[in-house]
């Protein structure tokens, strides 16, 4: 077992037991942080996948923004107190049955399937450097680079107009 | 490695993901929920694609790697705007019903 095998099912395992602690803490808070670990998790196979933009861009953009933004709002409601009531036992139940029969079904999908075994090229290969992504960025895909910026200004513009004070009538 | 443990991983984390959509009432909580079963289609698409570098599909595609890291890369600007929006809509909700409980959400049932 080689040294990318080992750190594979390190991650794995750290990804899956950080998602699964994301859906049954109570506290809000510690959700967000674990999600934090998930995020870091799916970066380091980034790496060893090595598509270092991506990993970079997953830290900045998912664990530098996104969940500082999830944090900043738990905590602008007080949501870190218990405040979620029971719920019912039997939808919660059922929730459980049909996400783990999807497991079941794509698992045995998974096993069933002729061509699982292509090799991956692991930790060489420079398709997933800065340089040849930000030259394919800028030569091929300049068009909805540009767009992407609009889309920006538009979430921006739609996030303040939301979430503005109505007038009181 | 081999990309049925990719394919296995992303798996999981998806449906972890919609387990906890289905289970949890907490309006953050389930965009959380819907964030991690979007990286795990992000980490999907950059195992194939580095599944295509190892072994060439017919005909010779020298491209198709780095286009499948860039779609990657403007799937997480979509999935940014996407978090603007939706706790914008999240603080709005809270500010008209005083909770993130989503069962609060029922009324456009009458």
């Amino acid at each position: 077992m080689g040294l990318t095998q080992i750190l594979f099912w390190l991650l794995t395992a750290m990804a899956i037991g950080s998602a699964l602690m994301v859906i049954t803490r109570k506290n809000p808070v510690h959700s967000v942080l674990y999600l934090i670990v998930v995020f870091f998790a799916i970066s380091g196979h980034y790496i060893l996948m090595n598509a270092q933009f991506l990993a970079v861009v997953n830290i900045i953009v998912y664990a530098g923004a996104i969940m500082v933004l999830f944090l900043f709002v738990v905590m602008l409601m007080n949501l870190n107190a218990n405040a979620e009531p029971q719920k019912n036992k039997l939808l919660q139940f059922a929730g459980i049955i049909s996400g783990g029969g999807l497991f079941l079904v794509l698992v045995a999908a998974l096993v069933k399937a002729k061509e699982v075994n292509g090799a991956m090229e692991m930790q060489s290969g420079n398709y997933g450097l800065v340089k040849n992504l930000g030259n394919v960025l800028n030569n091929d895909y300049e068009m909805p680079f540009e767009i992407s910026s609009v889309l920006f200004l538009s979430a921006m513009i739609g996030a303040v107009v939301i979430s503005k004070k109505e007038k009181e009538q | 490695m081999e990309i049925k443990y990719y394919i296995g991983l992303a798996v999981a984390l998806f449906c972890i993901g919609i387990i906890g959509v289905l289970t949890r009432r907490n309006a953050i909580i389930i965009f959380m929920c819907i964030e991690v079963m979007l990286n795990a289609v992000n980490l999907l698409l950059v195992a194939f694609s580095k599944m295509h570098a190892a072994a060439p599909v017919g005909k010779s595609m020298p491209s198709v790697v780095s286009d499948a890291q860039i779609f990657v890369f403007f799937i997480m600007v979509v999935a940014a705007a996407e978090v603007a929006v939706g706790l914008a809509i999240i603080v709005m909700m809270y500010r008209n019903v005083h909770s993130v409980d989503v069962n609060f959400l029922n009324r456009l049932k009458n």
